[in-house]
């Protein structure tokens, strides 16, 4: 099974990321389980969501605390918000950044596999709104590989309408251009 | 043959009640089911169900409007949480001796105060004495699928009583997750149209709502037990027709692992899939450890759980709420009050987990076990984890 | 008050209490205790209808020939609708015995 939690701001859209990946991965066929930190948030407030995904049911239902992939979706949450806390060793924290590895490592205490790629640009560029959960989808599709990009289409199509495809391009962008830093 | 898609819990909820073609919802919104009311508020102004949506200023006004509905012989969905429950508490047990099949969805939130908006059963346990049939959804499909079923059993004319299908607010309500949405082909062949036994018409002659003097009262409330009590038959004769149709098992108490077990614990609601793991981890370990999933609550299963429990020489039952000042938790002193007089009957011990949104783990529930297992109980319950 | 027979077993009892006979408040003759009565002068009266309107027991009905009388197993006597009669059609007379 795999645990991911996401880093975002309240109106940025972590919750939809969450919703879509759980959706993507239930059209394959496989078990999902998607959900936002409960509660109430006001816009712009840090916020948590959290994925699960396995080849059979998932039955657990508490939180997650030792996540295998973290993704972050809002660079200023970084150093503001512990978000490697819990990250497995052997994970993958992923973070909309430009920043170096130096530069990262000065704010995030992590010694596994650290993974960026300029999702603010990547959806300033395709969506003209720096709304990046979409484009991080596709970076962690590729991080991953538990879930096929192609799985991403309806979930996306059926989300957004009419944006679509814009969100779509920003996935593939990113999916294109993530890298691991380390 | 049902088609299998990702859904939030709290929108399938009102999709189930879409299936089953309701004729009125009379809804207030309050966080955590606020998604199913206002979700059900779309398919009636998306024109998906010939349906009214009473939008009414209060959960009192809520029940006290799906009542009226009801009364005409109108197939009626309502829904709330905590603090909107109590406030229509006073409605609650006139619905049930009406006799009106109203089906309420309840996204279980903890009862202030303080003020807390997170998952626990606080709101529902109350409403323990006010004669309607109560189920617990374990997971989305159990949600979906307990609201259709809902429909049939309180509309059959052996029963007539209003039921409500309880879902962890949050923990259920806000999850994204698998579920098979049944086909409007199945439901229909499933769920007949609602046949009232009596309707407010201007043709038909009938006072609902009546005063009941002294004289009568007593009877009156018998044949409301009566019937209560009588209401589990054609439970287990709608789950087995569910089982035969679509596949899917329901018991009014589910037991797992429990064939050798010697400690078993009690859950109610959603904990209950995460319990299932801590049973699977410390059987792995060597313990002797089972699970019961109490599914029906009311009327209280209480053959159920005499078979239930052969065997087993302790039960660690876990309570989200707390009968403050008395002996515990709810389901704690029903199950002990129902074994009584069972001569061989196991220890009963109570935990008060899952608090206010309290995360419940697997590492909770083996500790339970183990502690169970020592009997190591200074009170007869515990606030589980309670800091101090 | 006529005697009313209820239900005697729980069994008797209908689902939700409910009553199918039409008109079984019709079984409590209010008017059984009424110290004095409407008595109508027809010639006064001007047909206007204002003591149909305004009796609270609803218990004054037209005649076949337009006037108007009182249901004397409900009217309680309690004199609205001639203190609202404009003619002054209407009497309060004791009851006898």
């Amino acid at each position: 099974m795999l645990e991911i939690r996401w880093h975002g701001r309240g109106g940025q859209g972590a919750v939809t990321s969450v919703e879509l990946f759980a959706l993507a991965a239930i059209a394959e066929g496989k078990f999902a389980t998607g959900f936002p930190s409960f509660g109430t948030e006001r816009r712009g407030a840090p916020v948590t969501g959290f994925d699960r995904v396995d080849d059979k049911q998932i039955k657990i239902r508490s939180g997650i605390y030792h996540p295998d992939v973290v993704v972050v979706l809002d660079e200023s949450l970084v150093g503001l918000v512990d978000v490697a806390e819990g990250l497995k060793p052997g994970g993958i924290l992923l973070v909309n950044t430009t920043k170096s590895l130096e530069d990262l490592k000065k704010v995030i205490r992590y010694e596994g596999k650290i993974a960026t790629v300029d999702a603010s640009g990547i959806a300033w560029k395709e969506l003209g709104v720096p709304i990046t959960n979409t484009t991080m989808l596709g970076a962690l599709v590729k991080l991953t590989g538990i879930v096929k990009f192609e799985s991403l289409e309806e979930p996306i199509k059926e989300r957004f309408g009419r944006i679509a495809a814009k969100n779509f391009a920003a996935a593939k962008s990113a999916y294109e251009q993530v890298k691991f830093i380390n | 043959m049902g088609k299998r898609v990702g859904m939030e819990v709290a929108i399938a909820s009102a999709e189930a009640a879409a299936l089953c073609k309701f004729d009125v919802a009379s809804v207030y919104p309050i966080t955590p089911q606020s998604h199913v009311a206002e979700h059900l508020s779309d398919i009636v102004a998306d024109g998906r169900v010939d349906a009214s949506f009473i939008t009414v200023e209060s959960e009192h006004s809520a029940l006290s409007s799906a009542m009226g509905a009801s009364a005409t012989g109108a197939r009626v969905v309502t829904a709330t949480s905590s603090q909107g429950l109590l406030f229509m508490s006073e409605v609650m047990p006139i619905t049930s001796a009406m006799r009106l099949p109203i089906v309420m969805i309840i996204a279980n939130r903890a009862v202030s105060g303080p003020i807390n908006i997170w998952n626990d059963h606080s709101d529902i346990m109350p409403m323990r004495d006010t004669g309607w049939i109560s189920f617990f959804a374990d997971n989305g499909q159990e949600v979906v699928d307990m609201v259709i079923q809902a429909f049939k059993v309180g509309e059959d004319r052996r029963v007539m009583l209003p039921v409500n299908v309880n879902m962890d607010g949050f923990q259920l309500t806000h999850v994204v997750e698998p579920i098979i949405m049944p086909d409007q082909e199945e439901v229909d062949k499933f769920l007949p149209p609602y046949k009232p036994f009596a309707a407010l018409h201007p043709d038909n002659c009938v006072s609902m709502g009546t005063l009941g003097m002294p004289e009568f009262f007593t009877e009156a409330q018998k044949s409301k037990n009566v019937a209560l009590v009588n209401s589990i038959k054609v439970v287990r004769e709608v789950w087995k027709e569910w089982e035969t149709q679509f596949g899917r098992k329901y018991e009014p108490i589910q037991s797992y692992r429990t064939e050798d077990a010697e400690v078993a614990l009690v859950t109610m609601g959603s904990m209950g899939e995460t319990a299932e793991i801590a049973v699977d981890e410390l059987r792995m370990q060597g313990v002797k450890a089972g699970l019961l999933k109490i599914k029906l609550w009311r009327p209280f299963p209480f053959d159920d759980l005499k078979k239930a429990i052969k065997g087993i020489k302790v039960l660690a039952v876990t309570d989200r709420a707390c009968s403050f000042g008395g002996p515990g938790g709810p389901v704690f002193s029903e199950i002990r009050s129902a074994l009584y007089d069972v001569p061989k009957k196991p220890k009963v011990v109570n935990y008060l987990i899952g608090l206010g949104g309290r995360d419940v783990q697997v590492e909770n529930f083996m500790d339970m076990v183990r502690r169970a297992a020592k009997g190591k109980l200074s009170e007869p319950y515990e606030f589980y984890g309670v800091r101090g | 008050m006529t005697e009313k027979k209820g239900p005697e077993t729980w069994q008797e009892i209908n689902p939700g209490c409910m009553v199918f006979r039409k008109g079984s408040a019709a079984d409590y003759h209010t008017g059984s205790w009424r110290a004095k009565r409407p008595l109508w002068e027809n010639e006064k009266c001007i047909k206007c209808g204002v003591c149909y309107i305004y009796c609270p027991e609803g218990c004054i009905t037209e005649t076949a020939d337009g006037f108007f009388e009182a249901n004397l197993d409900y009217c309680k006597g309690c004199g609205i609708c001639a203190h609202e009669c404009w003619p002054k059609a209407i009497a309060m007379v004791n009851e006898e015995g």
